[in-house]
């Protein structure tokens, strides 16, 4: 087994059953078995704090934000601002106004596409991604190339599922790359990508680097300075947030000079039917009434995060991941999907005798949940020669019982197909 | 943990069913054939193509396919051109609707009618209509037969 990337911290300070208890949903029984929840790559389970942040909102101070003149807005605006600031500290940005709040990875990478890609880059250039980017990072770029004539390149990774930073240099030594966009964390393969390198290199070559870091901010603290990126996209509901509420991390400079990408309410600085002239960043990307109490439970999922502290949620993590990889390649006939030194808490994962949806199928009725399909990273698969794998995926709550339980169930699975 | 882990699984998985699942019979492209499409299912990445030869009177003299999918969905295949084997194209758009329904729901109306016997056939799949994401892995193949039948090309089981 490979010897993977250790945290300093140890994880033995980690008080999994006190943080389980945070988790209302973890005590339900699914078929009559407690629930063993593995899927929170797709969405994480909610603590106590963010439902409570909620509902307490629109109990004791909600209104729309930014326009009303009232108690009641007012209280509301401030709550939802402060939302903007535990961001811009969690990902320590220079400038909380760089902080520009979004629905989801999938829009704030739309976001990118049409304001950087249309707006700033010019046809002839090029954006580079990589071989293991989900969906929502290649079709964004597809349609600017169908549209504008910007080229997309797509760096190439090793069958260990590593990034070749070979071949990703020499995409780049034309010089016509605008934007790297890539994963900081592979949502199938687990890989965490060496992002500090990637951007020294794009950078040498004069290229802008955007990260989608849907995973990769539930593993990792991501320090945007330390990382030297030029933006940064994640998303509140796989790091124990509400869904619906997105964030696009961006240079000022940068964002300053993007075009606006929905219009509407919220985004204007004056409106004329000749012309009208935009806010200032963030507000002339977010159009339209925003996602007020998805900020609001955001926050309260930041304040949850941080008081577990970054150092112990990795410390953690490792000893899980070790622990899955071990209890999965004792089962017989189990392929694991990537072989990553630097990796998070995502293992994809293909049996020899049996579907990944009978898979999922099976250990469903012993009340675990896994992913099963192509991850929304078909071309992932079709080049590791798949069309579907079975995905367990680790959170804060995930216990090493829980990993027992998915090996033991799998072997019953594979004699049940044999 | 006992052995019979997954015995209320049974429904789901009949022996028939993890039979033809492990050993289609029909699971190859026809040398000859009158007819041919794609089935595919975008959520899950299933795909399967379906080759039919027709008879002079128009009834179905073959089928064979080519799956990449899980045990429901190549069982189901193998099911049905075993099933549709001989039977004039009417009787056989007749039974995928009954066949859907009984995916569906467990039951169908027309279970007891002329197609009966067919159905009987089909009968072990009927379990998927308690697993409401697999009742597309059980109709993927048919969505395939009929867009052959009726000239297209591609059919989605969406």
């Amino acid at each position: 087994m490979n010897v993977l990337t250790r945290p300093t911290l140890s994880a033995e300070a980690f008080d999994v059953e006190r943080i389980r208890a945070d988790f209302p949903i973890l005590s339900q029984r699914i078929r009559g078995k407690p629930l063993v929840f593995l899927d929170s790559a797709a969405s994480a389970q909610k603590p106590r704090a963010v439902i409570e942040a909620m509902r307490n909102a629109m109990e004791t101070q909600y209104a729309n934000v930014h326009r009303g003149l009232h108690w009641m807005s007012e209280r509301t605006t401030d709550a939802y601002e402060a939302a903007r600031d535990a961001v811009a500290a969690l990902m320590n940005a220079r400038d909380r106004h760089e902080v520009v709040f979004t629905r989801n990875v999938t829009e704030s990478l739309n976001l990118m596409a049409h304001s950087y890609g249309r707006g700033v880059m010019q046809p002839g250039q090029a954006v580079v991604i990589s071989a293991m980017e989900h969906h929502s990072n290649i079709i964004p770029w597809q349609l600017l190339r169908d549209e504008r004539g910007v080229e997309l390149r797509v760096a190439p990774i090793s069958d260990s599922g590593e990034l070749d930073l070979e071949a990703f240099e020499r995409l780049l030594s034309d010089g016509k790359v605008g934007l790297v966009s890539m994963t900081h964390m592979s949502n199938v393969l687990g890989t965490v990508t060496p992002a500090e390198r990637i951007v020294r290199i794009a950078h040498a070559y004069g290229a802008k680097v955007l990260f989608d870091g849907a995973q990769a901010v539930v593993h990792r603290r991501v320090d945007v300075q330390a990382l030297d990126c030029d933006f940064y996209a994640w998303t509140g509901h796989k790091l124990y947030g509400p869904t619906g509420i997105g964030v696009l991390w961006g240079r000022r400079e940068l964002l300053d000079r993007m075009p606006p990408f929905l219009g509407g309410g919220e985004m204007i600085s004056s409106v004329s039917y000749e012309k009208s002239t935009w806010a200032a960043v963030p507000h002339k990307f977010e159009a339209g009434t925003p996602p007020i109490l998805e900020g609001i439970g955001l926050k309260a999922a930041i304040d949850y995060v941080q008081a577990i502290g970054y150092d112990a949620i990795a410390a953690r993590e490792h000893a899980l991941v070790v622990h899955a990889l071990a209890r999965l390649d004792a089962v017989p006939g189990l392929t694991i999907l990537g072989r990553a030194q630097d990796r998070g808490g995502v293992v994809a994962f293909a049996l020899d005798k049996a579907h990944a949806h009978d898979v999922a199928t099976l250990l469903d009725r012993q009340g675990i949940a896994v992913r099963a399909g192509h991850h929304c990273a078909e071309p992932l698969m079709h080049r590791f020669g798949l069309e579907s794998t079975a995905r367990a995926s680790f959170g804060i709550y995930t216990t090493h019982g829980e990993i027992d339980a998915l090996a033991d169930a799998l072997v019953r699975v594979r004699e049940f197909f044999t | 943990m006992p052995a019979d882990t997954f015995d209320d699984l049974r429904d789901l998985y009949q022996e028939v069913i993890l039979d033809h699942g492990r050993h289609p019979r029909h699971a190859h492209r026809l040398e000859s054939f009158d007819a041919s499409a794609k089935g595919d299912n975008p959520m899950c990445g299933d795909r399967i193509q379906v080759w039919v030869k027709l008879a002079p009177d128009g009834s179905i003299a073959d089928t064979g396919f080519e799956a990449r999918g899980c045990a429901i969905s190549v069982a189901s295949a193998d099911l049905m051109a075993e099933t549709v084997k001989g039977r004039s194209q009417a009787d056989t758009k007749a039974l995928f609707e009954s066949f859907r329904e009984l995916a569906r729901t467990g039951s169908c109306h027309a279970c007891g009618g002329t197609l009966e016997e067919p159905l009987e056939r089909l009968q072990p799949l009927a379990g998927v209509h308690e697993y409401p994401s697999r009742v597309k892995c059980a109709t993927l193949a048919w969505h395939a037969l009929i867009a052959a039948l009726e000239g297209s090309k591609e059919a989605t089981s969406e």
